[in-house]
């Protein structure tokens, strides 16, 4: 196959063909991309971030700091490592320099999420992995067994060994095969483990059709968020390996012995012709002894001891491989890639250097402890590894196989098993009797001997952190400048920030800050494990929370008829609220200023209708709802007459204005009160508060109604006429039906409450019917002809000519009735009420406390923003020659200039034929009259403060 | 004052108007059924059921005597569902329940709660209208819920008679645990929204079958 010089002999598969750095190659049916590459012979994948060196394949798994690319088709994505990526048909990459590109388009595949609960769940479908899992499930506990490779087996995939007779491949495949079988067990594969949270809450992602490319069904999820709560979880994590820091340690050609050793036996692939192997421990002689089997030439173990493994270096010796112990690789040699290796006796002496394509480097194992650590899990040092392992956690979890430490296949199978039997017994499943699978006798191993830099007088490219082209010589200009803490040395060089995390560089650097500070690498600790294990697109962690999904959006029973009329929106919280009705006028192009003119008039001189169903309702009922009321309205509302309504204001403790609306008293024990329609829930939930916690003795329930009614406020002089012929057994006199009472009718031949009230100044009601009839109450109202329909801004306009404030927008947390002007709705009388006794404070009684009062423009055509400050005569000569105009006096410029307060509501009036605006003014009330002067871009605008009810003040006109 | 206790969605009042009543997800009953189509989903709404709030200290008299009225005991178990004689009766709270029962029947049942508490503290407040009832049911319910509703709703755990307040997605639901299905009661105003949403979770499950 000359397209895969490369490919061990002897393998075949479905071809795949695949382009990278505009190359043409092929691959095989369960390549990855860096598999594919390695047997095409590509070497240099990727380009380093900082010193644009030619990086190659270093590693066979998620930990791979070096081979990092860019999948251009079938669709952008960055930052992938191509040790990860599964070769499909199609594919198109490109190697990185340390930072990808975000598609220019949106990602048309589909993402989702998933709740999901077990019994036990095992992260890791390694030898303990599947040993815990079988176990757990065979019990009929409930098991989860997440991996995140395509295929299970862990360890067992790069290896040879063996377990019950056969191949440990097999094995772990037919196990894995059985657990999916059973009705309680679900297998996640290609599904990472990303983080793990308190009481168990593991979030993991799936890929699910990432590997098919072009082929991906649509409409199946590409990504998966499972969202995991677990009662045990199992942590078989398995580990990395690490390297160790010499001289181009970064040369495509240098590769971890055991992602070597994968590549030949997973994937059939040669990572090169002729191999040196350094090594500081054992594990290193099974892949030169695989290496060899596959065609690869030794040319040498370098072997940081003097006494490896005995029976490790007699393999060797009948293969005819020169150890040589006592020994390290000084350099990697080589121009764009290994050529040879500098070897040398690591006491110093003679180095000479072997030809060698391919550098095999093993610096011992760290164990996978990222979850255990998220969790709040303790580490210690574990003085044979040389790295760190679990200790103690408050979780419900446990580390298993070499995740805990355990270093050979027989030892994971068992602790694997026992770590299941635990989770059981934890959770009160009797124990099944589950064997533990044969595996052949291994051979003891020799200790390992635990090197972090080969010495050297220069260690410019002893590189620690491969991705973040970080070396030794920039470790110890961060310990030479005093810093003694992996955590700081980290901040300091970005050691281990990068995609991977340090996963193979951890460990490596805080070594090298041991061995540069002279301390213990136990005692040094190492740097803090955080979410994700992995790096996670954007798009799997909105998943389908996108477009109208979202955010959702609340709308009434009406809200068809209002976007068939055209009518654009207002958010409000959640709702969407019609906010005006351009184009149902005469002119069908008016804008928003024409239709808001035209819809003010209409309820000035005629009758208009408004959606007002989103207004927040309550019932409140009990013998004791009265005196309830009392205490969270400023006013007496255990007075009402049943029949009547009335307006309140609640405020909070401190006397600031929280909410307002109406109190309709239907029965002596039952009320039903309105709020905002921002603050319906916080309403709901302040009653709740005060009953549940402070006033447990009061007989008071309440009942959120919100959605049980729709409400059409119809309002304007000729309303009455409207509802007469709406509703012709409801008496709708002026005397029968009196201002702030209310009446059940037959409205349009529907079950109606109507409400005389008004949030206009005109003549108004508001008919209340079940929601199921909202629609067809507005339509019947508009089938009358005589009705325009408005929307939230003519409302708005509608309220501040009459000074009416909307709290949240007149109002922000610092302002109270009397601010308001409102003094009157705060009760002399009652005892006691929510805010009373900060009325009492100097604070709420100084003079200069900001009031609400009303603005007119000098130049009645002038529309001031809203939120545009005030400043009186004297600052305003502080701005500059240039923009001051007649107007401004000569004063001499006070500065800093004083706000007096700012324009909390600013709209063109159709009934005063002119401009005005509500605003929160320094001692307002003592303003009136006075000229200020409103800030605008270059501009000041003179305006004259006025009260703030600019329309009707009298209130002739809510009786029509 | 409340929902019209004539089943017919349309009729003529004495006046003359046309009166219809119209379900918060009633946009959606095309769909829901294409979407049922494959037989491992089914959506739909079931409109206008009377829902009735009830409050009462559960241990009063009156509490019982409501349960001997409406012939089905109001649950004291958190999440425990009672049903009998065309009622549900929801725990929602420990001194709160949602009577479930067909439509039209709201005036009547109020009447008669109201009439078995007499006189002491309950409050019977008619939200027939604040919560429609959609149902999803089939093969593969659970895992549709599942993608936005954060409880097990494993058989073990939330089998039928189960009902909880809870979240789908990101609105408030009470989800009520069938024998054939899940009720899922949300709020009016979020009914299209969650129809929306439901109808986008069912796609990988009424189009192409995945194992994942």
């Amino acid at each position: 196959m000359s397209t895969q010089p490369y490919r061990r002999e002897g393998v075949t598969g479905r071809v795949l063909r695949f382009r990278f750095d505009g190359r043409d190659l092929e691959g095989l049916a369960g390549d990855t991309l860096a598999s594919a590459l390695l047997a095409g012979g590509v070497r240099a994948v990727a380009t380093s971030v900082r010193l644009g060196r030619p990086r190659g394949v270093y590693a066979a798994g998620c930990e791979e700091p070096n081979a990092v690319v860019q999948i251009e088709e079938p669709f952008p994505e960055p930052m992938l490592t191509a040790t990860t990526v599964e070769l499909y048909d199609g594919l198109v990459a490109t190697g990185l320099a340390g930072r990808g590109r975000l598609a220019d388009r949106p990602d048309p595949a589909r993402y989702d999420a998933v709740h999901a609960h077990c019994d036990v769940l095992v992260v890791g479908a390694g030898p303990a992995g599947i040993a815990a899992a079988r176990v757990a499930a065979r019990a009929g506990a409930r098991v989860i067994l997440a991996d995140e490779r395509p295929e299970p087996g862990g360890s067992l995939l790069g290896t040879t060994e063996t377990v019950d007779g056969g191949p440990g491949r097999a094995w772990a495949a037919a196990e894995v095969d059985a657990l999916a079988a059973l009705p309680e067990t679900r297998v996640l594969r290609r599904t990472t483990v990303i983080g793990h949270y308190d009481d168990n809450y593991i979030v993991a992602v799936e890929r699910r059709t990432n590997h098919l490319g072009a082929a991906a069904p649509p409409g199946v999820a590409r990504e998966r968020v499972w969202r995991i709560r677990a009662k045990r979880v199992v942590l078989a994590t398995g580990g990395h390996e690490r390297f160790v820091a010499f001289a181009g340690n970064d040369l495509p050609g240098v590769m971890l012995a055991g992602a070597a050793r994968t590549y030949v036996n997973q994937y059939g692939v040669l990572p090169g012709r002729r191999a040196v192997v350094f090594t500081t421990n054992d594990t290193a002689y099974a892949a030169a002894l695989d290496l060899a089997d596959a065609g690869i030439e030794i040319a040498a173990v370098a072997d940081v001891r003097r006494e490896p493994g005995r029976m490790w270096a007699a393999r060797c010796a009948e293969r005819g491989i020169e150890v040589l112990t006592g020994h390290v690789v000084t350099a990697a040699k080589g121009e764009g890639e290994v050529t040879g290796a500098e070897i040398a006796p690591r006491t110093g002496g003679r180095a000479r250097e072997v030809a060698a394509d391919l550098l095999l480097v093993s610096g011992g194992w760290t164990p996978v402890v990222h979850l255990f650590s998220q969790a709040g899990g303790t580490l210690r040092y574990d003085e044979g590894l040389g790295a760190f392992t679990p200790g103690e956690t408050r979780q419900a979890a446990e580390a298993a196989g070499f995740a805990a430490g355990v270093t050979t296949l027989r030892a994971c199978l068992a602790d694997g098993a026992e770590a299941g039997r635990r989770a059981l017994a934890a959770l009160g499943f009797g124990a099944p009797g589950v064997t533990v699978p044969v595996v052949e006798e291994e051979p003891a191993a020799a200790p390992a001997e635990h090197l972090w830099l080969v010495e050297s007088g220069d260690y410019g490219t002893h590189f620690v952190d491969l991705q973040r082209d970080v070396t030794v010589a920039e470790v110890l200009r961060a310990t030479g400048a005093g810093l003694t803490s992996v955590e700081h040395v980290k901040r300091y060089t970005t050691a281990g920030t990068a995609h991977d995390q340090g996963k193979t560089s951890g460990q490596l650097t805080g070594g090298v800050v041991a061995h540069a500070l002279g301390v213990d690498v136990a005692a040094l600790g190492t740097t803090t494990f955080r979410a994700p294990y992995t790096p996670v697109s954007f798009a799997a962690l909105a998943g389908r929370d996108r477009g109208p999904l979202h955010d959702p959006v609340r709308t009434t029973p009406m809200h068809e008829w209002h976007v068939a009329r055209g009518a654009l929106f207002e958010n409000v919280g959640q709702w969407k609220r019609p906010w005006y009705y351009p184009g149902l006028g005469e002119d069908p192009g008016e804008d928003m200023e024409d239709a808001v003119l035209r819809e003010c008039a209409a309820v000035r001189e005629g009758a208009g209708a408004m959606d007002a169903s989103t207004l927040g309702k309550i019932d409140v009922v009990g013998p004791d709802a009265g005196v309830f009321l009392d205490r969270l309205y400023t006013n007496m509302m255990s007075t009402l007459k049943v029949g009547s309504i009335r307006y309140g204001v609640m405020c909070r403790p401190d006397g600031m204005v929280f909410d307002d609306g109406t109190a309709i008293r239907l029965a002596d024990d039952h009320y039903l009160v309105t709020t905002t329609t921002g603050n319906a829930a916080a309403v709901l939930d302040w009653m709740e508060e005060w009953l549940q916690t402070e006033w447990p003795d009061l007989r008071v329930r309440c009942t959120s109604v919100t959605e049980q009614w729709a409400t059409v406020a119809l309002a304007g002089p000729r309303s009455r006429e409207v509802l007469a012929a709406l509703a012709p057994g409801l008496a709708v006199g002026k005397d029968d039906f009196p201002f702030m009472t209310w009446r059940d009718a037959e409205v349009a031949g529907i079950d109606a409450r109507v409400c005389r009230i008004s949030f206009s100044g005109e003549l108004a009601y508001e008919i209340n019917v079940s929601s199921w009839h909202g629609l067809a109450l507005w339509e019947a109202v508009m089938a009358s002809g005589e009705v325009t329909p408005y929307g939230t801004e003519t409302m708005h306009v509608l309220r501040a000519e009459k000074g009416y404030p909307i709290v949240g927008q007149d109002t922000d947390g610092t302002v109270t009735p009397q601010d308001l002007g409102m003094e009157w709705i705060v009760s002399k009388k009652k005892a006691d009420f929510v805010g009373r006794r900060s009325y009492a404070r100097a604070d709420t009684s100084r003079p200069d406390r900001r009031h609400l009062v009303g603005l007119l423009p000098e130049d009645p055509g002038v529309l001031l923003p809203e939120g545009a400050h005030l400043v009186s005569v004297s600052a305003a000569a502080s701005v500059p020659s240039s923009v001051a105009s007649a107007a401004l006096p000569a004063v001499p410029p006070v500065l800093p200039v004083p706000a007096l307060g700012f324009v909390t509501s600013s709209y063109r009036s159709a009934a005063l034929g002119r401009t005005f605006a509500l605003a929160l003014v320094s001692g307002g009330r003592g303003r009136v009259g006075e000229r200020l002067y409103a800030p605008v871009g270059d501009d000041l605008v003179p305006v004259t403060v006025t009260s703030h009810v600019l329309y009707d003040p009298e209130g002739a006109r809510r009786d029509g | 004052m409340t929902a019209d206790p004539v089943a017919d969605s349309v009729a003529e009042s004495a006046a003359g108007f046309v009166i219809g009543r119209r379900s918060p997800a009633a946009a959606y009953s095309d769909r829901f059924a294409a979407a049922s189509a494959g037989g491992a989903i089914r959506l739909a709404e079931i409109p206008f059921l009377t829902h009735l709030n009830v409050r009462a200290d559960p241990a009063s008299p009156a509490a019982e005597r409501i349960g001997t009225a409406l012939g089905v005991p109001l649950p004291v178990e958190p999440g425990v569902v009672t049903e009998g004689g065309g009622l549900s009766v929801l725990w929602l709270g420990p001194d709160e329940w949602l009577v479930v029962g067909p439509d039209g029947a709201a005036r009547e049942l109020r009447e008669r709660i109201r009439g078995a508490a007499a006189g002491e503290h309950v409050s019977v407040v008619d939200v027939s209208a604040q919560r429609t009832t959609l149902v999803v049911a089939g093969e593969r319910a659970r895992d549709v819920l599942a993608h936005g509703c954060a409880l097990d709703l494993h058989p073990r755990e939330f089998g039928p008679g189960r009902c909880a307040q809870t979240l789908l997605a990101r609105t408030g639901v009470v989800l009520v645990a069938k024998e054939d299905g899940f009720w899922v009661l949300v709020r009016s105003s979020f009914a299209a929204y969650a129809a929306e949403w439901l109808l986008d979770a069912v796609v990988e499950y009424t189009a192409v079958e995945c194992r994942g």
